[in-house]
């Protein structure tokens, strides 16, 4: 009887939880739609901010889109560029255990749980160092290193999950380290990287604090990557923070457009993992 | 016995950590015969399988000392390339363990990387070894499907076709029926005394029936120690220590 009930319990906080989680979710998302709903137009995606947009003039964020997506995927590639190989490092490559691993992992750790803005006073710090402007290069690389131990990580994670035996049997046909990396635990890692991939891009894009002093901010399109560029959570911050309702809602507008972009990046990737993970060995 | 050896073991002791698993094992291998190990549950049949292809090498904090020699080439000195080595000596695991790809991959997997590149040729050794491995029937009308979605028997059998197509001269297999039906357990040692004529053989085995249905040679380990090993005839009839006579009547084997 009591335990009967105890799991009635538990059963009831658990279903309460994932109530509190998938209802806060479906409230930011109905927030911003309904308070941007008004200002989405074609006008606000395909338009650069005209003189006086901020005090309610005529023009878009367009130049946000495209220089958050612009700084985004760069930053991801070039995070993705230097997280697999120190994902496949520490796993295929150390022997399990090895306190090299340890202290590496740890150091992610510590860089992940670092908050934003410091890693923009960082990237500031170097720019004026190498004699850096604020500029599309500056922001890329600021937050590249912000995703970077967020990649590594999640990669880390995923590759951890991959059996041995598996690598074991390539090993054992003759294939080499780097074969069996790329041939056999890439294949069947496929959706937990892209996953990885995945989120890093999300936290990258959606960054306000380390784009403010090194991407900077600009009402022209991204042409340079040795000139500003603007991104969509300054272009929300800047909306939001002026005293006109008109521009407020363009600001929720953009926060439900940024929002869209992370969640049909997200859909495109598990479709495109399903594709790829026909052979996966279950 | 007119056999030659091929594998030589001398001396050989592992330890992880600090735990000895092989106990100064000496046995010589005989060349295309079936060989058995014996042994109950952790008496370090399959680090001593695994030592042989030092695929051990993986593990951590493990130390090996003493030598094997394979043709006359001590396989732990430096100048071995452990790939080249484990391409000459297969292993077939407890478990079936197929590849991320389709089932002719899998068997392209080994030429591939060891350089075969043409098509015609690739096609030639899949087919080859696919039927070597008697799975061939089976599979021929969806090689490009999963490889996973086989049974698990004919998933033995692809990697059985998988490590004969790497052209290894020793098979080493470490309890590959225990995961098996029956059925599929068969056609597995079929294939196994089908290839001894061309390959030397090693099979770890818990199954004393099985041991002696396939076995030529037989080597039977308990606790790291090399208790007895000879002909496989001999062996079952006419066994000189009381352990191993203890172990082949099923009765429990008394600590010295």
């Amino acid at each position: 009887m009591r335990r009967r009930v105890e799991e009635k319990i538990f059963k009831f906080l658990m279903i309460i939880s994932l109530i509190f989680v998938f209802g806060s979710l479906l409230l930011i998302l109905a927030t911003v739609f309904l308070k941007g709903l008004s200002s989405l137009s074609l006008n606000i995606l395909l338009k650069t901010p005209k003189g006086g947009y901020y005090l309610g003039r005529e023009g878009g964020i367009l130049n946000a889109i495209l220089g958050s997506l612009v700084l985004g995927i760069s930053s991801t590639f070039l995070s993705f560029l230097l997280s697999l190989p120190i994902a496949f490092y520490l796993n295929n490559f150390l022997k399990r255990g090895s306190n090299f691993a340890l202290f590496v992992r740890f150091s992610l750790d510590v860089l992940w749980g670092i908050p934003s803005i410091v890693y923009g006073a960082f990237g500031f710090t170097i720019m004026v160092l190498i004699g850096l402007k604020t500029s599309l290069l500056a922001g890329i690389i600021t937050v590249s290193f912000l995703i970077l131990p967020i990649m590594a990580r999640s990669m880390d994670e995923v590759l951890k999950m991959i059996p041995s035996e598996l690598k074991e049997a390539s090993y054992a046909l003759g294939a080499n380290k780097i074969e069996t990396s790329i041939k056999v635990v890439m294949r069947q890692a496929f959706p937990g990287i892209l996953t990885a991939v995945i989120v890093s891009f999300g936290r990258g894009i959606g960054d306000a604090a380390s784009v403010l002093f090194t991407a900077g901010f600009t009402d022209n399109l991204p042409t340079s990557l040795f000139k500003p560029v603007a991104t969509l959570p300054l272009a929300i911050f800047f909306q939001i923070s002026t005293p006109f309702p008109e521009v407020q809602k363009r600001g929720y507008a953009s926060a439900f457009i940024l929002t869209l972009i992370v969640l049909l990046i997200s859909i495109i990737s598990r479709i495109l993992s399903k594709r790829f993970s026909r052979y996966r060995v279950r | 016995m007119n056999w030659r050896t091929h594998i030589s073991v001398r001396n050989l002791s592992v330890w992880y950590g600090k735990t000895q698993v092989i106990k100064n094992v000496s046995v010589d291998i005989p060349e295309k015969k079936i060989t058995a190990i014996i042994g109950p549950s952790g008496c370090g049949k399959t680090t001593f399988l695994k030592s042989l292809n030092r695929l051990i090498d993986l593990q951590e904090d493990v130390k090996i000392s003493g030598s094997i020699l394979v043709d006359g080439e001590d396989i732990y000195s430096p100048e071995i390339d452990v790939n080249n080595l484990r391409k000459k000596i297969g292993l077939l695991f407890q478990k079936p363990q197929v590849l991320p790809m389709s089932i002719y991959d899998n068997v392209a997997y080994g030429p591939r990387i060891h350089g075969i590149r043409n098509k015609r040729k690739l096609d030639e050794i899949v087919e080859h070894y696919l039927k070597e491995a008697s799975l061939w029937e089976e599979v021929k009308d969806k090689l490009h499907s999963p490889a996973y979605k086989l049974s698990l028997g004919q998933q033995q059998r692809l990697c059985l076709a998988r490590g004969l197509a790497v052209e290894p001269e020793i098979i080493l297999a470490d309890e590959p029926t225990s995961a098996l039906d029956p059925i599929s357990a068969e056609k597995i040692e079929k294939s196994l005394s089908e290839l001894k004529n061309r390959y030397t053989i090693i099979i770890v085995s818990h199954i004393l029936r099985q041991a002696k249905r396939l076995a030529d040679y037989v080597i039977f380990l308990y606790l790291g120690n090399l208790v007895e090993h000879g002909p496989a005839e001999e062996f079952f009839t006419n066994p000189k220590e009381p352990k191993t006579r203890a172990y082949i009547d099923g009765k429990y084997i008394e600590e010295r």
